[in-house]
């Protein structure tokens, strides 16, 4: 019943700048996406837009902001929140690069189940 | 809980605008004096009735136009019971019983039952395929209509009879409109001005039967016709009903409230009832009902202020303005359209040539009524100047040519007075916003765009005709001169024309070199300035610029178009729409190994497989490689089809070989990047199967040769091509294509197709460079073979070749930690 759960994803490397890769796993039963941006800050946020759930991950990242592709939602990847004046939120999980190694903080254990 | 018991029951009957709008004005009040339910009788959540017409014309949706959604009202903790009407109202109990037989008290009542709409006395009213014009269940009924039948009539040539027959028109059907009166909206517009309202739409395709008194729908099942007293006889699979409508009283009646034509109310909107008030259509006020959506804001404010408490407010409707929701129509009315007696003077200007009309009426040095058609931009001064009452006399040979001419010579300030305008003065009807709200919205959240204000307030989101009275207000609060340029994006002041022209002048060969020379005010770009760069860079330096994928959209990142499920759809080229049973082969074996749902014939002469998942793209691509297949750019702002007939090769009415023309344009354009998406086409002969024109370049064969044909589209805003030239060989045709698509590319605006480009620049400019001048020409056609060079290879094989792998498979998860 641990709380934290520690889950490494990969290296750097592994997501393009200002990218974004969806991962194989989800959590609690919604995809997660990692952004890399355009100076290699790491976020991860639910791929999943507050406007019509559209992959963020396929978004075009620009500062600290992505576009959702299907109707151009910009969302602070910061926070998960959309830019004004859209509203809604993305839920963000926290992640760390621990030499050059990207590890994703979960709450609860992340689940099996593919995407 | 205590608490809750302590606050005040609130029961609204009604989930319409005016109700809503009343409540809304409550909650801004006094947010927690009442517990409020609310009862509607249709199933959705509170919309905006006005837009109906917009949702039947396709330019929204039934989610756009919703005002309240159902969270709202869970957040403001209101009750909110759709679907299940109230059926009476007990004054002794202060109950409300709905038709499901819920119960619920009241401490305050509001009526808000809107209107009915009127129903000729005729035969035939109660067959399917008859409907009225109110609600979206109606819309529902017509565009289902429209989706499988073929003709409409419309009964009634007023406001929304008119917008009702423009819809179902835009949506395909052939449609008639039946008027009682001789000239359409002759309660808003005078004669000449409904006559050049008929003569428009008339040209638009729809048929008006005026002076038509409806007699009988017939049929025996269904409505399958329409019959007219002179005898007339009208076919119809759909009859819309949109004669007017009468206030829907029928609750008020049966609990004994003082009604006239309307429920009766007073300047506090109370009824003859002290606890129960009523709003919107369904009232009567000093003999006045309400059909238009601006006095019932005014209600709603005044009665909002005696719900809350002890007030002074009181309703007074004031000079009411009508317009016309048709894109493309214009026309404005308020007040009087004729005068009265001779001493009320008439000015009346009118052009033909542009088909312009403008009246206005004065009586005592005052205006007292406006009629406009063609031009209505001054609408709204003439609206303000007879709402003030403001004498006029000294302008009185001035103020038909409209504000400008008006106020030259006369020491008022050009532009509208803003600080002059009282906050309350109503700036978007569409979405009820008032000048006061703007300015407050402006300066709270230190707006500075059109797009901003639009974004917070709705200002002149709806229709648009107020938006140069936004801009206006935006620069008086700012100080700041009127926005008129139009940017690239947020991140710089330039137009696209600028940016364009700078890039090539100063050699910048990269977007960050870019971005630093022109002052962008952000390091990255955004999403829109980003795709529109990447696009301009790599068509002024071919061979020297390289693509930044991350700049394109998702589609063209990984060559296939992304469905709204997050699936993705694979459509293979098909040079001129010519395919072999080896390829169709390839195609049926790909959809069967990889489980694709759905394969589709696309309008551009191929196969489009749809529901494809992100990882098995390659995979895809690879098998249909095999096969010789390669991309065929649907999801590119490129060369998309080149559509054909069968030519001379097999047509007896062929005139040169369409098809095999087709291929060869094909070939020579396929790769190569675009403002926006390209579509072309080639018929063998005048009958034009290949419908070349509505293409952003149709060639059609005649026994003389080919006409070339450019700037067509056939989405919402359908536009015919304009003839550019007539050749007489296929080189001559190649020739012209490769230079007009340079020009294109070397012109246009990102995302700015060849329609609304030559509809800006004028054809007269394209036919200047390409048909007057060959030398500018070739020189056009030399620089997009040059680009082709770098451009024509194909993106699927590169990637089946390992290209980005990165965007076909999820990262794994390592380890956990």
């Amino acid at each position: 019943m641990s709380s934290t759960n520690w889950l490494k994803i990969g290296t750097l490397d592994s997501i393009p700048v200002q990218g974004a890769r969806r991962l194989c796993r989800t959590h609690l039963g919604k995809p997660v996406a990692v952004f890399r941006t355009g100076d290699d800050h790491v976020f991860a946020l639910i791929d999943e837009c507050p406007h019509k759930k559209g992959p963020l991950s396929e978004g075009i990242i620009a500062g600290y902001t992505v576009a959702c592709p299907l109707h151009g939602m910009v969302i602070d990847l910061e926070d998960g929140t959309a830019v004004l004046p859209d509203e809604g939120k993305t839920e963000t999980l926290p992640v760390s690069i621990i030499d050059g190694e990207i590890y994703l903080h979960t709450p609860e254990p992340v689940s099996g189940e593919t995407v | 809980m205590g608490f809750e018991s302590l606050r005040k029951k609130l029961v609204v009957i009604g989930n319409g605008m005016a109700a809503m709008r009343t409540v809304e004005e409550l909650l801004k009040l006094d947010g927690a004096l009442y517990r409020i339910t609310v009862f509607g009788a249709e199933p959705h959540p509170n919309y905006n009735r006005i837009m109906l017409s917009c949702v039947l014309a396709g330019d929204k949706t039934v989610d756009d136009i919703v005002i309240n959604s159902r969270e709202w009202y869970a957040e403001n903790g209101i009750a909110l019971i759709t679907g299940d009407p109230v059926v009476r109202i007990d004054r002794a109990t202060k109950t409300v019983t709905s038709q499901s037989g819920r119960v619920e008290a009241y401490d305050q009542l509001l009526i808000a039952t809107g209107s009915k709409p009127l129903a000729p006395p005729i035969p035939g009213l109660e067959l399917p395929g008859v409907c009225a014009f109110r609600d979206i269940a109606d819309v529902d009924k017509m565009l289902e209509a429209a989706r499988t039948q073929k003709h409409a009539v419309v009964i009634g040539g007023g406001l929304l009879g008119l917008e009702a027959a423009w819809g179902l028109k835009k949506r395909g059907m052939s449609v008639a409109l039946v008027h009682l009166m001789p000239t359409l909206m002759e309660r808003q517009l005078d004669v000449p001005a409904g006559q050049l309202l008929q003569r428009d739409l008339d040209g638009r395709g729809i048929a008006f039967f005026t002076s038509g008194q409806t007699e009988e729908i017939t049929g025996t099942t269904k409505a399958e016709g329409v019959r007219l007293a002179d005898g007339r006889y009208i076919p119809a699979d759909l009859v819309v009903l949109a004669i007017g409508i009468r206030p829907n009283i029928d609750l008020a009646k049966a609990c004994d409230l003082q009604i006239g034509r309307g429920i009766t109310v007073y300047d506090d909107m109370r009824t003859s009832d002290p606890d129960i008030f009523a709003v919107g259509e369904c009232v009567e006020h000093r003999g006045q009902v309400f059909g238009l959506v601006a006095p019932l804001w005014d209600q709603a404010k005044v009665c909002a202020t005696h719900l809350a408490g002890e007030s002074a407010t009181a309703f007074s409707s004031q000079a009411l303005a009508t317009s016309l929701k048709i894109t493309g129509i214009d026309v404005f009315s308020a007040g009087a359209l004729t005068a009265a007696d001779a001493s009320d003077d008439e000015i009346t200007l009118r052009d033909d040539a542009r088909g312009l009309y403008k009246k206005v009426v004065l009586r005592d040095g005052k205006l007292i009524g406006a009629v406009l058609y063609g031009d209505v931009a001054d609408g709204h001064w003439y609206l303000q100047l007879m709402r003030e009452k403001k004498d006029v006399s000294a302008w009185r040979e001035r103020l038909v040519f409209g504000r400008a001419i008006t106020e030259i010579g006369s020491n008022a300030p050009a532009g509208p007075d803003f600080s002059a305008m009282p906050d309350d003065t109503q700036i978007c009807g569409c979405n009820g916003v008032s000048k006061g709200r703007i300015c407050k919205t402006i300066r709270e959240k230190n707006l500075s765009s059109l797009a901003e204000v639009r974004a917070h307030t709705k200002a002149s989101a709806s229709c648009g005709q107020c938006t140069s009275q936004v801009e206006g207000l935006l620069a008086f609060v700012t100080g700041g001169v009127k926005e008129t340029k139009k940017t690239v994006c947020a991140c710089t002041a330039l137009s696209h024309d600028e940016v364009r022209q700078a890039l090539v002048a100063s050699g910048l060969k990269t977007m960050a070199a870019v971005r630093a020379a022109l002052g962008w005010k952000t390091p990255e770009g955004c999403q829109k300035c980003r795709p529109a760069l990447n696009y301009y860079l790599l068509c002024a330096w071919p061979g020297e610029y390289d693509d930044d994928y991350r700049s394109r959209f998702v589609n063209e990142r990984v060559h296939a178009n992304i469905q709204k499920d997050g699936t993705y759809s694979v459509v293979p080229r098909m040079w001129g729409g010519v395919t072999t049973a080896a390829e169709l082969r390839a195609i049926a074996d790909v959809a069967d190994k990889y489980a694709i749902p759905t394969v589709k014939v696309t309008g551009g002469q191929r196969v489009d497989l749809l529901g494809v998942k992100k990882e098995d793209l390659p995979a895809v691509w690879k098998d249909l490689g095999k096969a010789g297949m390669v991309s065929g750019h649907a999801y590119a702002k490129g060369l998309r089809t080149v559509k054909t007939c069968v030519g001379s090769e097999w047509c007896r009415f062929g005139t040169q070989d369409s098809t095999g023309l087709g291929i060869k344009l094909e070939k020579m354009c396929w790769g190569s990047w675009t403002p926006h998406k390209v579509k072309l086409a080639v018929s063998g002969c005048p009958r034009n199967c290949a419908e070349a024109t509505i293409k952003d370049l149709g060639v059609v064969c005649v026994e003389a040769g080919y006409d070339i044909l450019v700037g067509g589209n056939g989405g919402i805003d359908v536009r015919v091509t304009d003839k550019l030239a007539r050749v007489t060989t296929e080189e001559e045709v190649l020739e012209y294509t490769g230079a007009f698509l340079q020009m294109y590319r070397e012109e246009a605006h990102y995302l700015e197709r060849t329609a609304p480009w030559i509809a800006r620049t004028g054809i007269d400019t394209v036919r200047k460079q390409l048909v007057d001048n060959p030398e500018h020409r070739r020189a056009l056609f030399g620089r997009f073979l040059y680009s082709q060079r770098f451009s024509q290879s194909d993106p699927w094989a590169e990637r089946v070749a390992g290209a980005d792998a990165h965007e076909f498979t999820p990262l794994p998860a390592l380890a956990e930690v």
